[in-house]
């Protein structure tokens, strides 16, 4: 038995200590907004919080997050209005949509330790996550807008 | 070498025709939560339209929604023409039904950026329709003239200024004709239409709550991964699944066309499972398959005497200016939609249920009734959101294997691609070599121009048309020369040997508008004349051509200064009845890099339905179009592809990303396509650019490192 804590519940799984964090949350706990691109950690559409950090789940052996706080897109805020959602909703940055649980992740983590960012922190925070709809343009823009939002609220 | 891939897709030949019969559709509300009222209660004047007592209106979607923008803008046209309250419409996606079949296509599927093209008035009718029967209802009620009763967000108002909300109507309405032809709004009554209406779906991709493939679950569902012939033309010998069983989570291994399929409880376990497979392929067929050896045939093509006549115009003749002649080349690419392929399958002795993320719900249908023997009506096809489109999932390989492993097992089945399956999966763009030559006269202007292409045909290939003739798709981008030439001839050798190919975002034009924009930049300079001064000349008979080279050149402020070390490029085309210009501004990183600053890019896509739906779906094509020419290529070696993943096939990450601006022609034309008329100008203009920063003319893609000048 691995014990997680997702979303603030402690969940109890017996599985292969090796699984990828990824398919513990998609299979096993149902929590499929945190997406499969790659595999490889090349792409980010898997990224979630461990600890606040953003990290990619599909190489994550669930062993490895044992005991520690995991966030996932379902997790980030209870109605959904975390300010980087709000932000995405703001600049309708969603195309597919499919990569950007994982976009949205990386922003929250970056905002969380760099709450004013440049340019060049968001293309080094960013970096990580493709975006094969090319939304690049907007999610920049949505960041900023966000930054803007949690500094108001600080 | 011989093309294994042929022998697989042949199953499409003559089987779209026959799709037909009505299923139970799937409910997917996306603006509210809750489930629409029953049908029988409802008003329901057409396929697209429902309206139940309690006044709530249901729109149905017949189109895949893949990013762009379908969910919104198709809803838009009908509640326009039925004065809906947009806030409180519900969208549904269609079930597969011949009612919902493409105009154009004749059956039900999603592609060739068509959407609002082919149902822009079918739509507006059927939102007319039902308003007038509204009015009809209210004005019998009253007992005043139809005439005299109008409508505003879903009340009828009567002429004393009586109202009745449409769900009042909906017991007398139900029980009235369509009009045959009833009138639409004119433009200046539209309050949707025109207008950067907020998509429908933004909401649930936020918080991770649209449904996907990938996210399909069912009762008592097994995942399911396929192992593949890693090679071109490989042949199962044998396979031992003793180890592969073993695995715990795994169910099964089974032998199905594509490969075999290792049935788990879940992905990890299907995928352990299926890396303890023993297999021995037999890969001697595709063993002498290589980038080079493509090249090395589709050169012969270029080289040989005969080629088929896609279009001639005039006598080629030389004119008494320079003469040019330039070889050109594209790669194959893979399309990498984020959302690998897969899909949920079902099969039971007399039905079978699909939920995929397919941009062809009636090519399903047709296809795997024709695989399992069921009827077409026995056959459902749940449409969900899909992960990226871009021409690969109107192909149904990832059905086929999902439905013919339920079939074996018994089971439902979730195939799931992982990326490399995915990547490997041989649907690619074709590779593609050009011989294009022209003479100029003595102003510089094209007196002949006469080019030769050579690539596979991807309506062989799919099975969509007839493949005998000039395939159309091959040369559309070439075919199209705009610009004023005396003498003009396009030819056209097919490819039959390679990787599979299949319809890649833009298509045709993909390549084709790399070489003739490339091109005429060429000619320009020969000319020595400014590339954009040089195509506007030449472009005096083709007004929207030229009003959005116009555009993009005095939006990018073609004659201003830039900073050293810059340069800017700039193409035009046309594709898809839809005109656009880019502008693009470049350098070069200190090892040589090219970096690509800025893309100012003008559209006319005719008259249309959401402008920031139109603006992000050219950001879109331009950075597609933008990995494809900095990074995208699929190589063979000994039959097999080379990439399998993002570190070998990169796609453009967000420091890559240029600032893109995008102007619309404010047009009153029929609307056109918008998906992928981005795309093709993008290559040519990073090319020209570079060329006037670094005097290197590039003529085949991807781009390499270039030296400074």
């Amino acid at each position: 038995m691995i014990s997680l804590t997702i979303n603030g519940h402690l969940q109890q799984v017996d599985l292969d200590p090796d699984t990828p964090l990824l398919w513990v949350l998609r299979d096993h706990l149902k929590l499929t907004g945190t997406k499969y691109g790659c595999g490889q950690a090349l792409c980010g559409a898997c990224t979630v919080h461990l600890n606040g950090e953003a990290v990619r789940s599909c190489i994550l052996p669930v062993s490895a997050a044992a005991g520690q706080k995991i966030t996932t897109i379902e997790g980030l805020h209870a109605q959904g209005e975390h300010a980087v959602q709000r932000a995405w909703v703001q600049h309708e940055v969603p195309q597919c949509g499919y990569c950007q649980s994982g976009q949205i992740m990386s922003a929250a983590a970056l905002l969380a330790r760099n709450p004013h960012p440049t340019d060049a922190d968001i293309d080094n925070a960013m970096a990580g996550n493709l975006c094969r709809c090319g939304t690049y343009n907007d999610i920049r823009a949505a960041i900023h807008t966000a930054a803007g939002q949690l500094s108001k609220g600080r | 070498m011989n093309s294994p891939q042929m022998h697989r897709r042949d199953f499409l030949r003559g089987s779209l025709a026959s799709a037909g019969g009505l299923i139970v559709a799937l409910q997917m509300p996306a603006l509210a939560e809750g489930a629409p009222a029953p049908a029988s209660a409802s008003f329901a004047p057409n396929a697209f339209i429902r309206i139940a007592p309690d006044g709530a209106v249901t729109l149905v979607v017949s189109m895949a929604e893949m990013g762009q923008g379908v969910r919104t803008a198709l809803p838009m046209i009908l509640a326009e023409e039925l004065d809906a309250d947009w806030s409180r419409v519900l969208v549904e996606q269609a079930p597969v039904d011949p009612k919902y079949n493409h105009p154009l296509f004749h059956m039900q599927g999603t592609g060739g950026s068509s959407s609002v093209r082919a149902f822009y008035t079918p739509l507006r009718i059927a939102g007319a329709s039902a308003r007038a029967m509204l009015i009809e209802a209210a004005a019998h009620r009253w007992g005043v003239a139809p005439s005299d009763c109008s409508t505003e967000t879903g009340v009828v108002i009567g002429p004393s200024g009586q109202r009745l909300p449409y769900g009042d109507l909906v017991a007398e309405a139900v029980t009235l004709t369509p009009p045959a032809s009833p009138s639409l709004k004119s433009e200046s009554q539209f309050r949707l239409i025109g207008h950067d209406i907020a998509r429908t779906d933004t909401r649930s991709k936020v918080r991770g709550a649209a449904l996907f493939g990938l996210d399909v679950d069912y009762p008592g569902l097994k995942t399911a991964v396929v192992a593949r012939p890693p090679s071109l033309g490989a042949r199962l010998v044998s396979f031992d699944a003793t180890a592969c069983k073993a695995v715990k989570g795994v169910h099964d291994a089974v032998a199905i066309s594509s490969g075999i399929a290792v049935v788990a409880d879940n992905f990890y376990a299907a995928s352990k499972g299926r890396d303890a497979l023993r297999i021995v392929w037999d890969e001697s067929a595709g063993s002498t398959v290589s980038s080079d050896a493509i090249r090395a045939e589709m050169t012969q093509l270029l080289d040989a005497t005969e080629s088929r006549v896609a279009r001639e115009s005039g006598t080629i003749t030389d004119g008494r200016g320079p003469r040019l002649e330039s070889v050109y080349a594209a790669p194959y690419l893979a399309h990498a939609c984020m959302e690998p392929m897969n899909a949920t399958a079902y099969v039971q002795a007399d039905r079978c249920e699909i939920h995929a993320p397919t941009q062809a719900p009636g090519v399903n249908r047709a296809v795997i009734a024709g695989v399992l023997g069921l009827k077409p009506e026995q056959v459902d096809v749940h449409q969900t959101f899909l992960g990226g489109g871009f021409g690969r999932r109107f192909c149904p390989d990832f059905v086929i294997a999902a439905v013919e492993t339920s079939k074996l097992t018994g089971k439902p089945i979730k195939v799931v691609y992982t990326r490399e399956d995915d990547m490997r999966g041989q649907y690619y763009r074709p590779a593609a070599l050009a011989r294009l030559s022209a003479s100029l006269d003595e102003q510089g202007h094209p007196q002949s121009f006469v080019a030769r292409a050579v690539c596979a045909s991807i309506t062989r290939a799919s099975g969509m048309g007839k493949a005998d003739d000039v395939d159309g798709q091959a040369v559309e981008g070439l075919a199209s020369w705009p610009y004023r030439t005396p003498g003009l001839r396009v030819e056209w050798s097919e490819y039959r040997n390679g990787p599979g190919v299949w319809f890649w975002r833009s298509v045709g034009c993909s390549q084709n508008t790399f070489f003739a924009e490339s091109f005429v930049d060429e000619l320009a300079h020969a000319a020595q004349q400014d590339p954009y001064a040089y195509r506007r000349a030449l472009l005096a008979e083709q007004p929207r051509l030229l009003a959005v080279l116009d555009l993009a050149a005095q939006k990018a402020g073609w004659d201003q200064p830039l900073p050293k070390g810059h340069a800017r490029g700039i193409a035009v085309a046309e594709s898809f009845s839809s005109y656009v210009a880019e502008v693009v501004e470049v350098s070069l990183a200190d090892d040589g890099t090219p970096r690509v600053h800025k893309v100012v890019a003008a559209v006319d896509c005719g008259k249309i339905v959401n402008p920031a739906i139109v603006r992000r779906q050219v950001q879109s094509a331009v950075i597609y179009g933008l990995s494809a020419a900095l990074y995208g290529e699929i190589t063979l070696n000994a039959g097999r592809i080379e990439q399998g993943n993002f570190d070998s096939y990169p796609i453009v990450r967000m420091p890559a990303a240029p600032t893109i601006e995008v102007h619309l022609v404010d047009s009153h034309e029929a609307p056109t396509g918008i998906g992928e008329p981005g795309t093709p100008p993008l290559a040519p203009a990073v090319a020209n650019a570079l060329y006037a920063l670094t005097g290197q003319r590039i003529r085949e893609l991807p781009l390499k490192r270039l030296t400074r000048a």
